[in-house]
C-alpha cells in the first residue's frame, strides 16, 4: 500500500497525528484497523458502555486520537504541537502526508533551525474580523504604492485562479429598495430576464433581444421601440462610460463586462435611450 | 382566606422587576404568578436560538417589545465553526412579524441575517426602533438601506463586526429627512465611503444622537465637520485618523475636540498618527471607555494617552502598549474594570516581546476593580498568576490566552497547573475562565474543586486524559457554557456525566477523542439534547469507535433542527445509523 493511500485511507478514519509515523507503521495501523472492523460489535459495546466504575479504572480500547500515542507522561510534555496540526486542520483534510509539516515542538524550539509554521485554525482565537481587519491595514501600508501604479484593469481580462462575482445592483423605479444581483450566475439575457421577473414580480418586464451585434442583424430603432411598447417596464443598464443603456442591444459576454449597475424603468422613460444605443453602436463599429 | 394577589397589583410590582433571571424565578412561583408574568414580560433574551422555537417564545410573551437572540457556538468567532452550520435569524423574524408585529427592538448575535431578513423587518414591525447585529453576516448594504428607509422611529442601528457585503455607501442616504429620532450609529465594520453631506443632515436633524461610530472611510477633516454637528456625543467611533492637515485644520480639530463635554467613550482611530494622538488629551480626562485595539500606537504615545485618563474604567488595546505602558495604566487608572490586550501581530512569532506576563502583574497590583481581563501574552508563569490571583480576588473573567500552545512556565518550565489553581481558589465569584499554556489534568482537577461558580470555560490544547473532563462536569457546580479544542479525552468522562449536560447551555468539543458511538448513545439516552456531530466525512463509513471531529450538545426544548446541513450528523436526521444494533444490556 503505498504511503499516500495509506494515509488517506487512515484519514478517512479520523485519525490524527499520522506525519510522526514513517510508512511502516502506517500499514501496520492499517492492518490492525482490519482486525479491529472484524470485532466491531465486541469494540463498540466496551467503547460506549455507561459505567458506574471510577474514572480511568478500565479504560476502553480507542482508535483514534488517544490510541496512536504511546501513554502520555504526566508532564504532557512530549506532546507536540504537531498532533494539534493535524488534528485541527482546515476543513478539507488533505490526506498527503508529504504536505502536513509539523511545527517543531515547544522544548526543541530553541536548538533546532524552526521548521515551516503550519496553520491552525482558529488559533490564536481572535476574530475573523480582527484578523481580516488587521492583515488589510499590513497589506494596505505595504501595497499602498503598487496600487497607485496599477492602471485599472479591464473587467474582461481573464484571470488565473477563480472568478470573482459580479454583483451589481438593480433598482426599480418606485420600489424603495435595491436589490444586487451576481451578474455571473447567468448565461444568457433571458435567464437574466426570468430573474428579474422573479425578483420584482409586480411587474412584467419586456422581452429583450438575446441576440447581438449592433447594426449587424438589423437591430435598428423602430425593432427597439416594437419592443419597449410592448410593455410597461423595461431594464436599462449604466455602462462603463457612466451611459444608460437599454440591456440587450450587445452580447452577453460584453454586456457583463461593461454593467455596472441595473435599473428597472417604465418604458416611456426608456423610449430617450435607443438613439443613443444606435450612436454608441456606430460609433464602435 | 384568599391571599392571592390581584392580577392588576401583581402587574404592578412584576414592573419593577427587571432582570430576567428574577422574573424567571417569579414565574415558577404558581400558576397566577406565571401567567401574570408572561403578559408583563417586555424584554426577552434568548441564549440559544435552537433551545426553543420561535412560536413557543411568541406565544408564551405576547406583549414582546425587545429580543435578543444568539446563534452560533462562541468558537464560531475563530471559524471553526463551518459556514451553513444554522444560526439563521429568518425563522425567527417571520415568526415574530406574524405573532408579535409590536417588536420594537432585535438583537441578534452571531446569526445568520440575510436582505430578505432585514427587508421582513421594515416591513413587518411598524413601531421598530432597535436593530443591534454582532458578529453577524449573510447580509449586504441594501437590506441596510430597507431598514433606513422604512423604519420611521428608528432610534438605533448598530453593526458590530459584522460581515457585511459592501455594495456601497448609498445606504446611508436613504434615511429619509423625516427620520430624528436617531440615539445611536454603527457602521463601524463597513468599508465602503458614504456620502457625508447626507451624514452631515443626519447628524444635524438628530438632536438625540449620542453615539456615533463611524467606518474608517470618513476622513479626519470629515470627522471634524461632524464633531461639529453633535458635540452632545457620549460615544465616538472615529473614522480613519491619518489624514495630512494642515496647521489650521489642526488646531479647529482640536478645538472641535474640546467641545466634547460629556464624551465618555471613544474607540476607532484606524490607522492614527502620533502628530494627532494630542488631539484627544481634552477629552481623555472623561472617558471611562477606551478602545485602542485598531489604533497602531506605539508605546511612548500610549503612555502620554494613558496618563491622562484618570477615570477610564475599560480599556481594549493591543500589545503594543508593553508592559511599561501597563505600568503606567497601573498608576494612572485606578478606576479600571475592565483590560483587554490584543495581539498585534498575526502570530505566535509577530508578539511584540516587549510585553509579558509582568503588565497584567502591574496593573492587577494596582486597580483594586480590575474584574474583567482578556490578555493575549506570548508567555506566562506560575508566579505572576498567583500574584494576580492574591491582589485581585474580585476577579469575575479571566480569559489568558499564551499564545503558543503547550507553552511552560517559562521560568520554570513547569506546567501553568498550580497558578491556575491560585486563580480559582482565590478569585471566589469568577464566572467567566479561558484557559492556556502546558496543562495537566491536575488544573482541571483544580478548577472543578475550587471554580464553583465558574459559568463558562474554555478550553485549547491541555491536559492529559479523560480524567480533565470528569473533573470539569463533576465539580463545576455552576458550569453553563463549556468549550474544548485539541484536548486528549474521549469518550468515559463524557458519558458518565452526561446528565450534567442538561444544565448546561451548550458544550462545544472539537479535535478531542470523542468516538461517534459515544454521540450516538448519548442522543439516544438523552432526549432533551440536541447532539451535533459536525464532520466533513459520512459518519457510516466509519467504525462507531473513531473519533468525529467536533461536536456541539445543547439543552432544547424544540427538539431536533430542521435546517442541518448535511455535514452535521445526528441520529434524529439520520435514523439509519442510530444505535439499534448496539446489545446494551
Amino acid at each position: 500500500m503505498s504511503e499516500s493511500a495509506a494515509a488517506a485511507a487512515a484519514a478517512e478514519h479520523g485519525y490524527r497525528g499520522l506525519s510522526e509515523f514513517p510508512t511502516m507503521e502506517a500499514t501496520q495501523i492499517m492492518s490492525d484497523k482490519t482486525e479491529d472492523n472484524n470485532n466491531n460489535d465486541v469494540l463498540n459495546f466496551k467503547a460506549t458502555e455507561l459505567r458506574l466504575g471510577l474514572p480511568g479504572s478500565e479504560s476502553p480500547e480507542r482508535v483514534g486520537f488517544m490510541s496512536l500515542k504511546s501513554s502520555c507522561p504526566v508532564s504532557g510534555a512530549k506532546r507536540v504541537f504537531s498532533d494539534a496540526i493535524n488534528g485541527s486542520t482546515k476543513w478539507v483534510f488533505s490526506p498527503d502526508v508529504k504536505d502536513i509539516k509539523p511545527a517543531v515542538p515547544v522544548k526543541e524550539k530553541k536548538s533546532s533551525a524552526p521548521a515551516s509554521k503550519a496553520q491552525v485554525v482558529g488559533w490564536p482565537p481572535i476574530r475573523s474580523f480582527r484578523k481580516n481587519t488587521m492583515a488589510s491595514s499590513q497589506s494596505q501600508k505595504q501595497d499602498g504604492c503598487d496600487n497607485n501604479n496599477n492602471t485599472e484593469t479591464e473587467g474582461c481580462e481573464t484571470k488565473s485562479g477563480p472568478e470573482p462575482c459580479l454583483y451589481v445592483k438593480v433598482s426599480m423605479e418606485g420600489a424603495p429598495y435595491l436589490r444586487k444581483i451576481d451578474l455571473k450566475t447567468y448565461k444568457s439575457y433571458v435567464e437574466l430576464s426570468s430573474a428579474l421577473e422573479k425578483m420584482f414580480s409586480c411587474f412584467t418586464i419586456g422581452q429583450f433581444g438575446s441576440h447581438g451585434g449592433c447594426g449587424r442583424d438589423g437591430l435598428n430603432e423602430s425593432r427597439l421601440t416594437d419592443l419597449l411598447r410592448g410593455s410597461e417596464y423595461v431594464v436599462t443598464y449604466e455602462d462603463k462610460d457612466s451611459d444608460w443603456m437599454l440591456v440587450g442591444d450587445v452580447p452577453w459576454e460584453m454586456f457583463i463586462c461593461s454593467c455596472k449597475k441595473l435599473r428597472i424603468m417604465k418604458s416611456s422613460e426608456a423610449i430617450g435611450l435607443a438613439p443613443r444605443v444606435m450612436e454608441k453602436c456606430r460609433s464602435r463599429n | 382566606m384568599d391571599l392571592r394577589l390581584p392580577s392588576k397589583v401583581l402587574e404592578h410590582i412584576f414592573s419593577f422587576v427587571d432582570s430576567n433571571e428574577d422574573r424567571n424565578s417569579v414565574s415558577l412561583v404558581c400558576k397566577s404568578w406565571f401567567e401574570t408574568e408572561r403578559l408583563t414580560r417586555k424584554r426577552v433574551f434568548v441564549r440559544n436560538c435552537y433551545a426553543v422555537t420561535p412560536a413557543a417564545v411568541a406565544r408564551r410573551f405576547p406583549g414582546m417589545r425587545s429580543l435578543t437572540l444568539k446563534g452560533k457556538p462562541h468558537f464560531a468567532d475563530y471559524n471553526l465553526v463551518p459556514d451553513g452550520w444554522g444560526g439563521y435569524a429568518w425563522p425567527w423574524i417571520e415568526a415574530m412579524a406574524e405573532k408579535s408585529p409590536s417588536l420594537e427592538e432585535l438583537r441578534l448575535k452571531r446569526m445568520v441575517v440575510t436582505d430578505e431578513c432585514l427587508e421582513k423587518i421594515a416591513a413587518s414591525f411598524k413601531d421598530f426602533k432597535v436593530l443591534v447585529l454582532t458578529s453577524c453576516e449573510g447580509f449586504s448594504t441594501d437590506g441596510l438601506a430597507a431598514i433606513a428607509v422604512a423604519c420611521r422611529n428608528l432610534t438605533e442601528l448598530e453593526l458590530r463586526e459584522c460581515i457585511v457585503e459592501d455594495l456601497g455607501g448609498d445606504w446611508l442616504s436613504y434615511f429619509p429627512e423625516t427620520l430624528t429620532s436617531l440615539v445611536s450609529l454603527d457602521f463601524s465594520c463597513l468599508d465602503s465611503e458614504v456620502k457625508l453631506s447626507d451624514l452631515e443632515r443626519l447628524v444635524s436633524r438628530s438632536p438625540n444622537l449620542k453615539s456615533l461610530k463611524l467606518n474608517r472611510a470618513v476622513s479626519l477633516d470629515a470627522l471634524g465637520s461632524l464633531l461639529r454637528l453633535a458635540p452632545q456625543l457620549v460615544e465616538l467611533g472615529t473614522g480613519s485618523f491619518s489624514d495630512k492637515l494642515d496647521q489650521e485644520a489642526v488646531s479647529k480639530l482640536a478645538q472641535v475636540f474640546t467641545e466634547l463635554k460629556e464624551l465618555k467613550s471613544l474607540s476607532g482611530l484606524w490607522d492614527v498618527l502620533p502628530e494627532y494622538i494630542p488631539l484627544l488629551y481634552s477629552v481623555c480626562p472623561g472617558l471611562t471607555s477606551l478602545n485602542l485595539s485598531y489604533a497602531t500606537v506605539q508605546m511612548p504615545d500610549l503612555v502620554e494617552l494613558l496618563s491622562r485618563c484618570s477615570n477610564l474604567q475599560k480599556l481594549w488595546v493591543m500589545d503594543l502598549i508593553e508592559d511599561k505602558g501597563l505600568e503606567a495604566v497601573a498608576s494612572s487608572c485606578k478606576e479600571l474594570r475592565e483590560l483587554r490586550v490584543f495581539p498585534s501581530g498575526a502570530d505566535v512569532d509577530e508578539t511584540n516581546v516587549a510585553m509579558t506576563e509582568q503588565g497584567l502583574v502591574s496593573v492587577s497590583e494596582a486597580c483594586p476593580n480590575l474584574e474583567s481581563v482578556l490578555y493575549f501574552c506570548a508567555q506566562f508563569t506560575n508566579a505572576a498568576l498567583a500574584t494576580i490571583a492574591k491582589t485581585r480576588p474580585n476577579l469575575k473573567c479571566f480569559r489568558l490566552c499564551v499564545i503558543e500552545p503547550f507553552a511552560p512556565d517559562h521560568k520554570t518550565h513547569q506546567p501553568l497547573d498550580e497558578g491556575f489553581k491560585a486563580i480559582v481558589e482565590s478569585c471566589k465569584d469568577l464566572q467567566r475562565l479561558s484557559v492556556s499554556g502546558l496543562l495537566t489534568d491536575k488544573a482541571f482537577e483544580y478548577i472543578g474543586t475550587h471554580g464553583k461558580k465558574l459559568r463558562m470555560l474554555s478550553i485549547a490544547f491541555a491536559g492529559d486524559s479523560d480524567l480533565m473532563l470528569h473533573h470539569l462536569l463533576s465539580g463545576c457546580e455552576s458550569l453553563n457554557k463549556l468549550e474544548i479544542r485539541d484536548c486528549p479525552f474521549g469518550d468515559t468522562a463524557l458519558l458518565e456525566n452526561a446528565a450534567k449536560l442538561e444544565t448546561m447551555r451548550s458544550l462545544w468539543m472539537s479535535s478531542c477523542g470523542v468516538s461517534f458511538g459515544a454521540c450516538k448513545l448519548m442522543s439516544e439516552k438523552m432526549p432533551k439534547l440536541n447532539v451535533e456531530v459536525i464532520d466533513e466525512h459520512t459518519p457510516e463509513t466509519r467504525p462507531d469507535s473513531s473519533a468525529v471531529e467536533k461536536i456541539y450538545i445543547y439543552r432544547t426544548l424544540a427538539g431536533p433542527r430542521l435546517d442541518m446541513p448535511e455535514f452535521v450528523w445526528t441520529i434524529h436526521k439520520n435514523p439509519e445509523i442510530g444505535v439499534s444494533h448496539l446489545a446494551i444490556e
